[in-house]
């Protein structure tokens, strides 16, 4: 007997949902434990002050700045070349071996685990270039892990572009240079923004890149320069887990919490700006 | 006394152009276009009248690989030769284009773009070329209160005007038009078909028009296209009332087959 169309329909349509569901839940459950045992933890003490007798009391202020600076320096570096490069890969290179060759490196860039980022980093930017561990030498490396993603989705944002505009732009005496500045950029900036965003919630994250880069077991006072090693969440997160006997449990998640709606609320930002600009977009 | 004719406009020696695959699309045309004048180029599909009209702003280059033979002087001077400013070349050779493409922007940043890009900035001339460009579009009494909304809000008809009094603003000597009415209803074509007849007193028009029908209300001149030969050539109405051509007179009577 042959199941018919509608009823298989249904069967797979259920099954998605439930297969949806289940991730949903799973992650909600992540989410809601984070909180309820981090939230206890949470003060303007806890957020604000230095971390005191060998961590175990006091705050986590030091890591915070440590990946604000972070985050922000490797957005300082990684934006740029992104966004150059996906702007010469989608305007200006012609279909050519070379191009695919370079896109094919980058798809598989982004595929390479973050601990290998890390040995990179070590090896050229602290002891070759003599940076040492330090935030710039973590700034470059988390750069360098984070630009495939903003490359490849920066490309695809400028790609989905409709070439009518550009035809009408070069038809109209627009260099290549001014269609891509007045038209394409800002037409692209939601898809862009969301691609940047993401690479950079991942550089916020992780720890294996930092760890033989920049990140600092302890410090007793905020870095001066872009030259000393900081602290970072998720560094200070694994070292407060894993290294610290006796560690109240309550900071551990408390730590956690921080790092987690950091990430969440860079996400949530990308979702306004995607959502604004795709209600004011007329294609 | 008879005044002399004036100087054509674009001439056009021994045209072929051809793209990356091979395709000839245009083979061996030759011909002059006339200032002041609604030229008519038509034909059945893939004949090369878009080509054609693409060649005269260059925008066939877009296509990597495009060769050209032959000449097209316009004013005189070679745009096909390699040391051409395209960007001047398009600037003074405007394009309109079958599907309305509004830029997503406002009306008015619509009408200021292309004197922008040229580096005009000083907003009196802008504003003025902007009023000039939708009033002889015959676009001003509809927008002139909705100058900045967004271009993509017009209908479909108001935003093919706009396209063209985009192109007006800029103060081009030469519009190409690639079907500009196709999709447009009958009273949108008629006010663009209207505007044309004031148009061409100040610039030289290239249409390629959407059926038979419009391209005998508008020639001035017409030429026949078929498959990428230039198969009649004609004055005013003629083309359409007394072909010389066996294979014109089949396509203009619609026994084309
Ligand atoms: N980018 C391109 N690459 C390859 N061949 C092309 C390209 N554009 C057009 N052609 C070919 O060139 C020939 C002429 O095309 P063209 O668009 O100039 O014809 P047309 O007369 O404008 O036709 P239509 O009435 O359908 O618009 C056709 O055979 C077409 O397939
Ligand atoms: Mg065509």
């Amino acid at each position: 007997m042959r199941i018919s169309r509608i009823v298989t329909q249904r069967i797979a349509f259920t099954l998605l949902t439930l297969v949806m569901a289940a991730t949903m839940l799973g992650i909600l459950a992540i989410i809601a434990y984070i909180f309820l045992k981090g939230l206890p933890a949470l003060s303007p003490e806890f957020i604000f002050s230095m971390p005191t007798h060998g961590m175990r009391e006091g705050g986590i202020w030091p890591a915070i700045v440590g990946t604000v600076y972070l985050t922000l320096g490797t957005a300082v570096i990684a934006v740029p070349i992104g966004l150059l490069a996906a702007v010469y890969l989608s305007e200006y290179a012609s279909d050519s071996p070379f191009t695919r060759a370079i896109r094919i490196a980058i798809v598989n860039l982004a595929g390479i685990p973050s601990v290998v980022y890390g040995l990179f980093g070590l090896a050229l930017f602290v002891l070759f270039l003599g940076l040492g561990s330090s935030i710039a030498a973590a700034c470059l490396t988390l750069s360098i892990m984070t630009l495939p993603v903003i490359i490849s989705t920066a490309e695809e944002a400028l790609r989905s572009v409709p070439q009518a505009f550009r035809l009408v732009s070069v038809s109209m005496g627009g260099t290549r240079w001014q269609t891509v500045w007045r038209i394409v950029l800002p037409q692209a900036l939601p898809g862009i923004l969301t691609g940047v965003i993401l690479g950079l919630e991942r550089a916020a994250g992780e720890t294996a890149p930092i760890l033989f880069t920049g990140a600092a077991y302890f410090l007793p006072q905020l870095p001066k320069s872009i030259f000393d090693g900081t602290m970072a969440l998720p560094y200070h997160l694994f070292v407060i887990s894993t290294q610290v006997p006796g560690m109240p449990v309550k900071i551990q998640y408390g730590t956690a919490l921080v790092l987690l709606i950091f990430v969440l609320a860079m996400n949530l930002v990308a979702t306004l700006i995607r959502s604004y600009y795709r209600s004011r977009r007329q294609w | 006394m008879v005044s002399a004719p004036p100087a054509p406009k674009f001439v056009v020696e021994n045209l072929s152009v051809q793209y990356p695959d091979g395709t000839e699309s245009l083979r061996n045309v030759s011909l002059q276009i006339p200032p002041n004048a609604v030229t008519v180029l038509f034909g059945p599909a893939g004949g090369g009248k878009s080509t054609l009209l693409r060649t005269f702003n260059r925008l066939n280059d877009l296509v990597e690989g495009t060769r050209y033979l032959g000449k097209v002087l316009l004013d005189g001077e070679n745009i096909l030769s390699p040391k051409v400013d395209l960007v001047a070349l398009r600037r003074r050779v405007g394009m309109v284009f079958a599907q309305p493409v509004p830029l997503p922007m406002t009306v008015r940043e619509n009408m200021t773009y292309g004197l922008e890009l040229a580096g005009e900035s000083r907003r009196s001339k802008l504003v003025r070329s902007m009023e000039e460009g939708l009033r002889a579009a015959a676009l001003w009494d509809e927008v002139k209160d909705r100058l900045d909304e967004p271009a993509g809000a017009l209908s479909g008809g108001q935003q093919q005007r706009l396209c063209l009094a985009r192109v007006l603003a800029m103060q081009p000597e030469v519009i190409l038009m690639d079907e500009p009415t196709s999709g447009l209803d009958p009273i949108s074509t008629a006010k663009v078909e209207d505007s044309l007849q004031t148009i061409k007193k100040k610039y030289t028009v290239v249409i390629v028009p959407h059926s038979v029908q419009q391209a005998g209300r508008l020639a001035d001149w017409a030429g026949f296209f078929l498959q990428g030969e230039l198969v009649e050539w004609g004055e005013g109405k003629n083309l359409f009332i007394a072909p010389k051509v066996k294979r014109t007179e089949d396509y203009v009577t619609g026994r084309f087959g």
